[in-house]
């Protein structure tokens, strides 16, 4: 406890940032572009997420929706609490609080030159998101890049208009499917398991990052060990109540690690240890 | 060392209560005791047993500020700044305060726990009065010989103060009179101490503590954890009476103004049904069994791996105390598991 550490930053002061633009995404989710009102860069890596502040009512940890390779950043809020329901209620220009970012994040430069699969799951679109536009920026560092989208209903996709480009791409796989079917969709219609036995990679030999609800880990990841997907390509974005962020508070923790430290990106293989995880 | 008759020592505190840092020491509430400000010097209570709750209340207290705000503007930093001297600290919670130090000191630095611990002077006194659960022996944490500004010990005909650091050094000038401490008072306090490395045992374990880790690595799936978790009411006071427990919760409170407000953190229990409930109503560890296994875990196995194997349980015995069902004692549980599947 030296002179020079009382003058160390206090890790829960939130600095400010500004919303500049805001859209309604579904009945749940809203869609938010953030600057700092510092001028900085958020400096994020894809799979971080930030402590976003609502002075009066709390913090909330969002993931990180944009890629690096863009400025600002980009939130996808589901309205699941007090403190992302006070966030719907913001409009552009309103200011809001901001951590981080915290976590580990994607190892991207690790997946250079791999083939990439992407399972994303409802709003475990918005986390990966911010890896398929950095892989989208940088599209000649990676191999193949498959992905698949499984929502809910139709009135719960979101990011549509970008959708359809994926949709147009050639340098893309994407397939989408809904669990509930409906009149507008013509698609495939089933748990997003039900469109792995589409992919044109080879799973046992691609990298595969998961993001979705808990439910969904579990048949997912049954699905991947049927393909022989090794444990160490797989990737799993997991969502816990990362209050502080920093390591101290204790409630994202399972079991041994504190998922806003080492996650909320892990490889399986290193949660074998990890009861908890999944 | 410096050695002062027990009406010395006496005007000593009363030179620290008169001060200009505020005194918590060690008094009697009921047929029991607590830290709390420490007004006259009478009032000390150097022979109690255990308090009720530990010293980490004045550390790391049960409600504090972090900032304050304007609502829709920016948040300012606050930080304790009172200079406090704890007077009565016993060895199993001066070691759950050093612990905590590396734990807030570390990896990201929490500058609020360490402002107010910079501003703090730990005089620790050695056990005279066993309490019915302490198992510091069992854990090495009955004597220290590190860790605090001054170590009192009491030996009978007065008291032995060992001054370790500047700050401890600095208040012992407000020590009237003294001696120091003569060959024969050192043996007394080695006497002391000797004893309470072996005398601090109600629930003596089985094993070193430094083998619960490797233990724990292999209890994880053992009916244990379902069969004592089977009376838990998930009331948490196992967390909250527990010197190394340092979970937090973070909440915001707008003043009548309805223009500013502050940001506060408060003790929080691994315990508790909803630890580890997320949006959505999804709780990661909705299991009775799975919460009280995961505080013993953290005690001989997580936290003990963040601070070079220290384990984080220090035997004050107040979970033990204060468990209605009686399933929190540790050791019971880490002697039950030895029995069962043994040392490897």
């Amino acid at each position: 406890m030296c002179e020079c550490c009382s003058s160390q930053k206090d890790i829960y002061l939130p600095e400010l940032a500004t919303i500049r633009k805001k859209q309604k995404f579904t009945r749940l989710e809203m869609y938010y572009h953030v600057e700092l009102d510092s001028g900085k860069e958020l400096g994020h890596k894809a799979g971080q997420f930030v402590e976003v502040s609502i002075a009066g009512i709390g913090e909330a940890p969002i993931s990180i929706s944009s890629s690096p390779t863009q400025s600002g950043f980009e939130l996808v809020v589901r309205n699941a609490g007090s403190v992302t329901n006070a966030i719907h209620k913001l409009d552009s220009g309103a200011k809001i609080g901001i951590r981080g970012p915290f976590g580990k994040g994607y190892p991207v430069d690790e997946m250079k030159g791999k083939n990439l699969v992407f399972i994303c799951g409802g709003l475990g679109l918005a986390p990966q998101r911010s890896f398929i536009n950095y892989v989208l920026d940088n599209r000649k560092d990676y191999g193949d890049v498959e992905i698949l989208l499984g929502t809910k209903c139709f009135e719960d996709r979101f990011y549509v208009d970008e959708l359809a480009k994926l949709a147009q791409r050639k340098d893309v796989s994407f397939t989408e499917t809904l669990d509930i079917g409906c009149d507008q969709w013509k698609g495939n219609v089933g748990v997003v398991t039900t469109i792995i036995p589409k992919v044109k990679t080879d799973l046992s030999k691609a990298h595969v990052l998961v993001c979705g609800p808990p439910v969904m880990y579990k048949f997912v990841l049954m699905s991947l060990a049927e393909a022989k997907t090794p444990k160490q390509n797989i990737f799993v974005n997991l969502e816990r109540r990362m209050k502080c962020g920093v390591g101290k508070c204790g409630h994202c923790q399972m079991n041994d690690q504190y998922v806003c430290q080492t996650g909320p990106v892990y490889r399986f293989s290193e949660l074998g240890h990890v009861p908890e995880a999944i | 060392m410096r050695k002062l008759t027990k009406s010395e020592f006496q005007k000593f505190v009363t030179a620290l209560i008169g001060s200009d840092q505020q005194v918590v020491g060690v008094q009697a509430k009921g047929d029991r005791f607590a830290f709390g400000p420490l007004e006259r010097s009478e009032d000390l209570r150097l022979d109690y047993d255990v308090t009720l709750l530990p010293p980490k209340k004045y550390v790391l207290p049960q409600v504090e500020t972090l900032m304050t705000y304007e609502v829709g503007g920016g948040y300012q930093s606050h930080m304790d700044s009172e200079k406090l001297i704890l007077l009565g600290v016993h060895p199993y919670d001066l070691v759950a305060i050093n612990q905590m130090d590396k734990l807030f000191g570390q990896d990201q630095y929490d500058a609020h726990y360490m402002a107010r611990r910079k501003n703090i002077t730990l005089i620790a006194c050695d056990v005279v009065t066993p309490s019915k659960n302490v198992f510091a022996s069992s854990m090495g944490t009955a004597v220290v010989t590190e860790g605090y500004d001054i170590l009192i010990t009491d030996i009978a005909n007065g008291y032995v103060l060992d001054a370790a650091t500047d700050k401890g050094r600095a208040l012992m000038k407000l020590a009237p009179g003294g001696t120091e401490a003569s060959p024969d008072d050192l043996a007394k306090r080695k006497a002391v101490q000797d004893k309470n490395k072996t005398q601090l045992n109600q629930h003596p374990l089985k094993c070193k503590p430094s083998y619960l880790p490797k233990l724990l690595e292999r209890a994880y799936d053992h009916p244990i954890w379902e069969e004592k978790a089977r009376t838990c009411y998930s009331c948490g006071s196992c967390n909250t009476t527990c010197p190394t427990c340092y979970c937090f919760d973070v909440q915001d409170d707008v003043n009548w103004d309805l223009a500013t407000g502050k940001r506060w953190r408060a003790w929080d229990g691994c315990l508790l049904e909803n630890f580890a409930t997320v949006a959505g109503d999804h709780n990661f560890r909705k299991k009775r069994e799975s919460r009280f296994r995961h505080r013993l875990y953290r005690k001989a196995k997580y936290v003990p791996e963040k601070i070079g194997g220290e384990i984080a349980c220090v035997g004050c015995g107040r979970c033990i105390t204060a468990c209605i069902p009686d399933i929190a004692n540790p050791v019971a549980i880490y002697n039950a598991l030895l029995e069962d599947i043994g040392m490897e």
